[in-house]
């Protein structure tokens, strides 16, 4: 473990797609946990190269655009045959044919709200500081560079073993974050 | 190291041969023309939005000006519009619904061009959309934007606009579920917030890189807040990119119900006309066409003055002419379709109908529209025409034209001839070109401040899309461990 109490983790720095896709693999054969790669453009296949788990975002989506889609149906058939039922056009008061454009639109509303706000609360954000951005190299992680960060609180973290390792697996920069 | 700046191209009108980066993985010439690496693709788009506000281009003020005036007049017009009532339009007996409802169906149509290209061409793995997709979602939302200015106005009392939505009320009263109206109110208020989701969700990373690149302190806090902290994080991607993929999944069947329901508004009533199944997927096709057409106006002007000829390229003029082609031809075949089934139906009232409408009072309506919209696109079948900026700019210019009088014929001529020969009229607009003019100014500022200020090309898909994105590209694969830097900085 680290010595300095102030250590964040790591960062490196490297130069194109395929170096770091080689380098994530590295750092997940090593067996790291707490680390991640951070990249300009989703890398075709990096999140194989991680080891990253699958998204759990469809289920939640599916939940939720099920559970809307089941309530507006319910609702427009109480809010038209119950609630204050009127026949209109000679139709039947649950009339589910005329119900089905609402009905749909909302599965579709429910749904989209769920995929848009799931995304960043599962990713944690709006989060305004990372302690990666502390680094200067770290401002073109959204231009062309690509980074590795490897986290002080991985139990394999060990400051100069991560270093040699980032750095073997070709890194052009390897830099120490502060949290 | 080739900048953008260094290397001189030819013209592009006539490259489809001119290949720079050969694609490995698709077998298909390179989306991005020119040997660009990441940096060059960011620099590019982001020049446009870091000239400082004093060193803005003075075409753009001046367009922005121009836009500006006619938003305000349009503004101005609002206010008379509400102190005087519907009265300032021509709408009377039997011509209830005019020019409120051309401009809006016109408007919610240029928007599926947007969409289809940010969704259905993703869902396709249409690789070049991600040089066009991010304004054309701008298009989309200020179309949806104008589009709602039309429908939410001509409802007479504009205050009681909240009946529209199923709000608990004192009288226990809800929206009838069963109205192709209230079916409308649901479409077009999901496609919209759905649209501008999608578009955010997109804009998010592409924020971080102008946060990122920022000098001044405003651009700071201002790209700062709207990027949300975003690190481009791989674990992020991740879940970002399924998001993506369930909104495109989510928007692709949903543009399709957008414009099907704003024609049941027409086909679910009796009249003579109106009353026809072909509706929806008439008016989908119509939409997608007149949608591209929007595009094209505003995309080849955008690429010329914004210096992205290398981004958006010939290939993306042909590809968007190549669907106004066979979609202006759906629509030529709508138009056709409805005059057989009007003759075979054997029905007084709807044979009337479609002759009056080609030989009636409004005769010249119809021709315009057939001229723009069925003629018109035939001439992208010479591929000189198609890959040509300025035929492309002008055959869309009457595009545009031809589509509002598609609507215009649909509503208006329907209309105009009731079942009692003493119910005849002849609409005559009144005040309504400012009402149209105006909704041109809502939508040209919005989409001035949009290039202005935000990213207009996807920066992050873009790059996703070139060779060397791939990280088993043969640049590297080749290459020995020293010159992997080098191969991906140099592109090829």
């Amino acid at each position: 473990m680290s010595t300095k109490s102030n250590l964040w983790g790591v960062l490196a720095q490297y130069e194109n797609p395929h170096a770091i896709y080689k380098a994530c693999e590295q750092v997940r054969d090593a067996g790291y946990e707490q680390w991640d790669a951070c990249v300009p453009f989703p890398v075709h296949g990096l999140d194989k190269a991680m080891g990253a788990k699958p998204s759990r975002l469809p289920w939640i989506v599916l939940t939720v655009g099920l559970a809307g889609s089941t309530f507006m149906l319910f609702f427009e058939s109480w809010a038209m045959g119950s609630a204050y039922p009127m026949i209109v056009g000679g139709k039947p008061l649950f009339s589910v044919p005329a119900f089905v454009p609402v009905w749909y639109e909302f599965t579709v509303l429910s749904s989209c709200v769920t995929a848009f706000l799931g995304n960043w609360i599962l990713n944690g954000l709006p989060r305004p500081h990372h302690p990666a951005f502390g680094s200067k190299a770290f401002e073109r992680v959204t231009d062309d560079k690509f980074f590795i960060m490897v986290e002080a609180t991985d139990p394999k973290f060990d400051l100069e073993k991560t270093k040699a390792l980032l750095q073997g697996a070709g890194a052009t920069l390897v830099e120490e974050l502060e949290p | 190291m080739a900048t953008a700046s260094a290397v001189t191209l030819p013209d592009d009108i006539h490259t489809r041969g001119d290949v720079v980066l050969p694609d490995v993985t698709e077998g298909r010439e390179a989306l991005v023309r020119g040997p660009h690496d990441f940096h060059a693709v960011t620099e590019m788009v982001c020049k446009v939005n870091e000239a400082p506000i004093k060193a803005t281009p003075k075409p753009f003020l001046f367009g922005l000006s121009l836009a500006g005036a006619t938003l305000a007049m349009f503004g101005g017009y609002i206010g008379y519009l509400l102190w005087e009532g519907p009265g300032i339009w021509g709408n009377n007996n039997p011509v209830g619904w005019a020019w409120d409802i051309v401009n809006f169906v016109f408007w919610v149509g240029i928007g599926h061009a947007g969409t289809l290209i940010s969704a259905i061409l993703y869902l396709f793995r249409q690789k070049w959309r991600t040089s066009i997709n991010r304004y054309a979602e701008a298009m989309t939302i200020f179309a949806v934007i104008a589009a709602s200015s039309c429908v939410a106005l001509h409802t007479g009392r504009v205050w009681m606009d909240y009946y529209l939505f199923p709000i608990p009320n004192q009288m226990g009263l809800w929206p009838n579920f069963r109205s192709p109206l209230e079916w409308d109110v649901f479409a077009v208020n999901t496609y919209f917030l759905v649209s501008l989701l999608f578009w955010f969700t997109g804009l998010v990373p592409d924020f971080a890189t102008l946060r990122d690149r920022a000098t001044v302190r405003w651009r700071q806090v201002f790209y700062g807040a709207l990027s949300l902290g975003w690190r481009g994080s791989m674990r992020h991607w991740v879940t970002y990119e399924k998001a993506y993929q369930i909104l495109a999944a989510f928007s692709a069947p949903l543009v399709l119900s957008v414009h099907t329901i704003v024609s049941f508004d027409f086909a679910v009533s009796q009249l003579p006309g109106w009353h026809t199944t072909i509706f929806p997927p008439y008016f989908v096709a119509g939409a997608v066409f007149s949608g591209f057409a929007m595009v094209q106006t505003l995309m080849i002007p955008a690429r010329h003055w914004l210096g992205l000829k290398d981004l958006v390229t010939a290939k993306h003029i042909e590809n968007i002419n190549k669907i106004i082609l066979v979609t202006g031809s759906l629509v030529g075949y709508a138009y056709a379709m409805e005059f057989f089934v009007a003759a075979y139906s054997g029905n007084d009232y709807e044979g009337f109908t479609f002759l009056n409408r080609m030989g009636g009072p409004y005769w010249w309506a119809y021709w315009t529209m057939i001229s723009c919209n069925v003629l018109t696109p035939q001439l992208f079948w010479f591929r000189k025409i198609r890959t040509s900026a300025a035929w492309s700019f002008g055959l869309a210019f009457f595009v545009n034209i031809g589509m509002w009088f598609e609507r215009f014929v649909i509503t208006v001529t329907s209309l105009h001839r009731d079942a009692l020969v003493s119910s005849w009229d002849y609409f005559v607009p009144v005040t309504e070109v400012f009402y149209l003019l105006g909704t041109f100014g809502l939508f040209f500022t919005l989409f001035l401040l949009f290039i202005r200020f935000f990213p207009v090309i996807a920066i992050s898909e873009v790059k996703s899309v070139m060779p060397q994105a791939n990280p088993h590209w043969e640049g590297y694969e080749h290459g020995a461990e020293g010159h992997g830097a080098a191969a991906a900085s140099g592109g090829h």
